[in-house]
């Protein structure tokens, strides 16, 4: 018997991995052109203004300045993602008439070096009206309130409703009721490479952009539509990223305005924006304000569910939409509801707008809903995990009119957890145990964007050697997709990894995929290599086929680079040569194969579903408040795991983001300012502050995905924030429902336990 | 006010023009063209632009450039052995998927080096201790410490 996979499953080193470690992969940050000139951004110095003037003379003056634009070179189109709707699309990039937070771009300098366009910035002259802001989402709602964008009354930008069961009949038949509200916090991806590009504008009025992004087919199709270029006439080519994190997927100002500049100088252009700029104007995750009310039975049977959502929206809609509609999907997961009604509100406010960041939203709904099952966990007296093993997801379930659940090791890895917390014995005082169950999408099925393209698409060429040329528009920023789709193509081809070579990463060779985000490379682009790569494994066949001449009803395969009989593996040929003789029997040319995905009848949110269990322990030092993580382990289902090495990674990469969002990383603001734009006092964690991780694989298969496998990156941003609530509920009795969990909050908690006990 | 400074880079001797106020990181990506050492916020505090001075793993956003006078700096150019096998460091970088965006890489690796250079035994405290200043928003640090462990014991395999 052959070995059922010979690449899936094995630790494979990532294939940029040298280049990376050499120092010779070249980010677009590194990029240098010939007669290349630097530019920078002046942001609105204002939350809420009205530009009145802009005088531009004095800078353009200055030695080594070579252009100046503001948005009146522009020609003012209100771009966004979601472009199938008009009102959504909303934000200019360089404003022309007004800002709406502080860092909005409104002018932009090309000059000889980084020194003088910097120097220049301070010599335009920007007369603003200053106009009353809003701040916070409950306040912008309010009648009255100022307004920020002309059509949004109230500043309600996008609302959503979801609903299935009948839920005031659930509350009716429900023992216990229980509401809470809380509050999620923003964050920022800090990606170590910040946003930049390099623009080249040539005077057959072609536009090449290299970018640090995670699409660069949506940047090329949005570039072309603001500067009023035919789309194929801009190239946009991202080799190497330097993290994404769904920061990198929209159209940002180091693109639009280097792209401006070059289209005005016919020079190439390059903008590198400071990690400052990057705090403030690059987008983040999104802040929420949920109240949840929930209904069970008296022995923990999930009965009806009700969340509202207030959502800071910060002045554009962005990415926005998207997390709106997923945090009030994912509220409800990974869990049987009978009944749910969700309504959420996104509203504008004067700062910087917010995003898409790792989880998509669900990282809050799932911190909400897992303290809350936890405190309902604790009313009734039930053991958390077996409130959640109750009312658990599992394969084949169906949520009403939104999705279908295939594999679900939801149950498998709930046992785990379990028999891990079982192993720790009894914990010392102030120590506790905090879990939280989640899912994930493995690549979203809307098209807001309005592509007319497949989802994903690869192109496979094999070449005379058996070298395997892929073309694929999937971009890695870091995930390690560049060698999931090496692994997917050398699988199902029967090849070796060392047979593939990649092209991605250029819109000019590569098929078009959507991008790194919602976690749908492995799935969706995953789906269109092993396609191709199947209709290039049939071409071979056919010459082996011929050569063999096998009795017809034996089926061919290639494995290991041996196409031989399936019942008879030893009755074949060496893959090379039957690749040489079947380019010659086709006339030289050589063998080619498309192959695409895109989602149909998939339900409204993704063809597949992650799962996983994650458990916290954690310490709280009552006299300080301070929380140490001492350890976290993760039961995961990702279905087939494709790289080992890749998913270690991921999950660890993830956790890491997670906990920071938990307990440590945090945008506070002032009137719109926020306060800590720089790393110091923005804390992500360092490699001291890590705990002990362990991840447990709980292995099912995915018929949807290719070899069995879905999303493995993302999903675990979203239970490490509840876990770790959760842990200091059980280390102290206190529940704490405002992110991130300080020591000022546990303190203050603490106190007001007192208090209360003293009463 | 222009200055010419001379230094050992990566073992070869290089001379170079310079502004006084340009910090070490500007002469290595600008003139000297080595783009593998990076920048991740100019201001001391992620760690993407470590090299070795002399020994020392050093911010090179903030070492002004004419200190490197006479002084021996060694970059991610500088790390594969003569005979252009990866060095140990870069071998178990990649052994254990300690690689994701790559972006803080090099400057972990010179981290990591200065503290092997140093203390052959670290235990994996001293390690994290080591790579405290170099920030990674990708991989969570724990493939990124046994890379360092496994370049510790291969180096004394080696001696
Ligand atoms: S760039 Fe030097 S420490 Fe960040
Ligand atoms: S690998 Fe991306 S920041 Fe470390």
């Amino acid at each position: 018997m052959m070995k059922k996979y010979s690449v899936i499953n094995t630790p494979i080193h990532n294939i940029d991995g040298i280049a990376k470690i050499t120092g010779r992969a070249e980010y677009a940050f590194d990029i240098k052109l010939p007669h290349m000139l630097y530019g920078k951004i002046l942001r609105s110095p204002y939350p809420h203004a009205k530009i009145l003037k802009i005088n531009t003379k004095k800078a353009e003056g200055l030695t080594g300045v070579k252009a100046v634009v503001t948005g009146k070179d522009t020609l003012g189109i209100k771009q966004g993602i979601w472009r199938r709707f008009k009102e959504l699309c909303d934000e200019e990039i360089l404003a022309r008439s007004k800002v709406r937070y502080i860092g909005e771009p409104v002018a932009a300098v090309a000059a000889v070096d980084e020194d003088t366009a910097e120097e220049a910035l301070d010599l335009i002259e920007v007369e603003y009206e200053s106009l009353p802001g809003v701040f916070g989402p409950l306040e912008a709602i309010k009648q009255g309130a100022p307004q920020l964008h002309e059509h949004a009354e109230r500043n309600i930008n996008v609302t959503r409703h979801i609903e299935w069961g009948d839920v005031d009949e659930g509350f009716k038949k429900a023992d216990h009721v229980r509401e809470d509200w809380f509050r999620c916090s923003s964050q920022h991806h800090v990606c170590m490479e910040t946003h930049n590009a390099v623009a080249s504008f040539t005077p057959d009025k072609k536009l090449t952009v290299w970018t640090s992004t995670q699409s660069h087919y949506y940047i090329q199709v949005l570039l072309s539509w603001v500067l009023g270029l035919r789309e194929n006439d801009v190239r946009v080519i991202s080799r190497y990223t330097g993290g994404g994190f769904g920061s990198k997927f929209e159209l940002d100002s180091a693109q639009f305005c280097s792209s401006l500049l070059s289209m005005k100088l016919f020079k190439p252009v390059k903008i590198i924006l400071t990690r400052e700029e990057e705090f403030m104007a690059t987008k983040r995750r999104t802040p929420m304000f949920y109240y949840l009310r929930t209904g069970v039975k008296k022995d923990g049977t999930f009965l009806a569910k009700e969340g509202r959502v207030f959502t800071e929206g910060g002045a554009y809609t962005s990415m926005g939409a998207t997390a709106l509609y997923l945090t009030g999907f994912f509220q409800a997961f990974p869990y049987v509801w009978p009944s749910y009604r969700y309504d959420g509100y996104r509203v504008y406010t004067n700062t910087a707008p917010t995003s898409a960041m790792r989880g998509f939203g669900a990282p809050q709904a799932t911190f909400c809903a897992e303290t809350q099952i936890d405190l309902i966990a604790n009313d009734l007296g039930i053991d958390p995990i077996k409130i959640r093993r109750k009312n658990a997801m599992y394969p084949g379930y169906e949520v009403p009119g939104q999705a279908t659940i295939q594999s679900c090791g939801l149950s498998q890895c709930l046992d785990k957890i379990e028999k891990w917390i079982k192993s720790q014995g009894k914990l010392p005082p102030n120590r506790g145990i905090g879990i939280a169950a989640y899912g994930f999408m493995s690549g979203g099925i809307f098209n807001w964007f309005d592509t007319p393209y497949a989802f994903s698409s690869a192109v496979i060429q094999v070449k005379i050697d058996g070298k395997v040329d892929l073309y694929i528009g999937s971009q890695d920023m870091g995930q390690g997709s560049n060698t999931t789709m090496t692994m997917i193509c050398a699988e199902e081809l029967g090849v070796q990894v060392e047979d593939i070579r990649l092209h991605m990463g250029d819109t000019e060779s590569c098929p078009v995929d959507l991008g790194a985000w919602g976690s749908r490379e492995t799935l969706m682009q995953g789906n269109a290599v092993k396609m191709a790569a199947a209709k290039a494994k049939q071409q071979i066949i056919e010459y082996a086929a011929a050569k063999l001449s096998p009795n017809i009803v034996y089926d061919l395969d290639i494995k290991d680079r041996w196409v031989h009989l399936i019942a008879r593996p030893e009755r074949g040929l060496s893959y090379y040569d039957v690749v040489k003789e079947a380019i010659r029997g086709k006339d030289g040319q050589p063998i080619i194969a498309r192959g695409h995905y895109t989602p149909h009848r998939k339900g409204m949110i993704s063809p597949a579903y992650s799962f996983g269990v994650q458990a916290v322990d954690a310490e709280v030092d009552p006299d300080t408040g301070k929380i140490t993580l001492k350890n976290c382990v993760t039961a995961h289902d990702c279905g087939q795991v494709i790289n080992p090495l890749g998913v270690k990674g991921q999950l660890e990469g993830a956790m890491a983001m997670a906990a920071g969002y938990g307990f440590t990383e945090d945008l506070p603001m002032d009137e719109g300012k926020i306060l800590n734009p720089n790393l110091v006092d923005y804390k992500v964690l360092r490699a001291t502050e890590m705990p002990e991780t362990k991840v447990i694989e709980v292995e099912t298969y995915e018929p949807e995905g290719p070899f069995g496998a879905k999303e493995a990156g993302e999903g675990l941003t979203n239970p490490t924030a509840g876990a770790l609530g959760n842990a200091v509920f059980h280390a102290t009795g206190l529940s704490i429902k405002n992110l991130p969990i300080t020591p000022e909050k546990v303190l203050e908690a603490l106190k007001e336990k007192k208090k209360e006990e003293k009463k | 006010m222009k200055k010419e400074i001379s230094f050992t880079l990566n073992g070869s001797e290089v001379t170079v023009t310079i502004d006084e106020h340009l910090c070490l990181i500007d002469i290595l990506r600008g003139p000297l063209g080595q783009t593998g050492t990076n920048e991740g916020c100019r201001e001391g505090e992620c760690g993407a632009c470590t090299v070795i001075v002399d020994g020392q793993a050093v911010n090179s956003c903030l070492y002004p450039a004419f200190e490197v006078e006479g002084k021996n700096v060694i970059t991610i150019e500088g790390l594969q052995e003569p005979n252009n096998k990866l060095s140990v460091f870069q071998q178990a970088f990649v052994d254990h998927g300690a690689i994701q965006c790559g972006f803080c890489t090099p400057g972990m690796i010179m981290s990591a080096k200065a503290l092997l250079d140093t203390n052959q035994n670290p235990t994996e405290d001293e390690i994290r201790d080591a790579l405290l200043g170099n920030l990674c928003r990708c991989t969570g640090y724990v493939q990124i410490v046994e890379a360092v462990k496994q370049a510790a014991v291969q180096l004394k395999n080696k001696k």
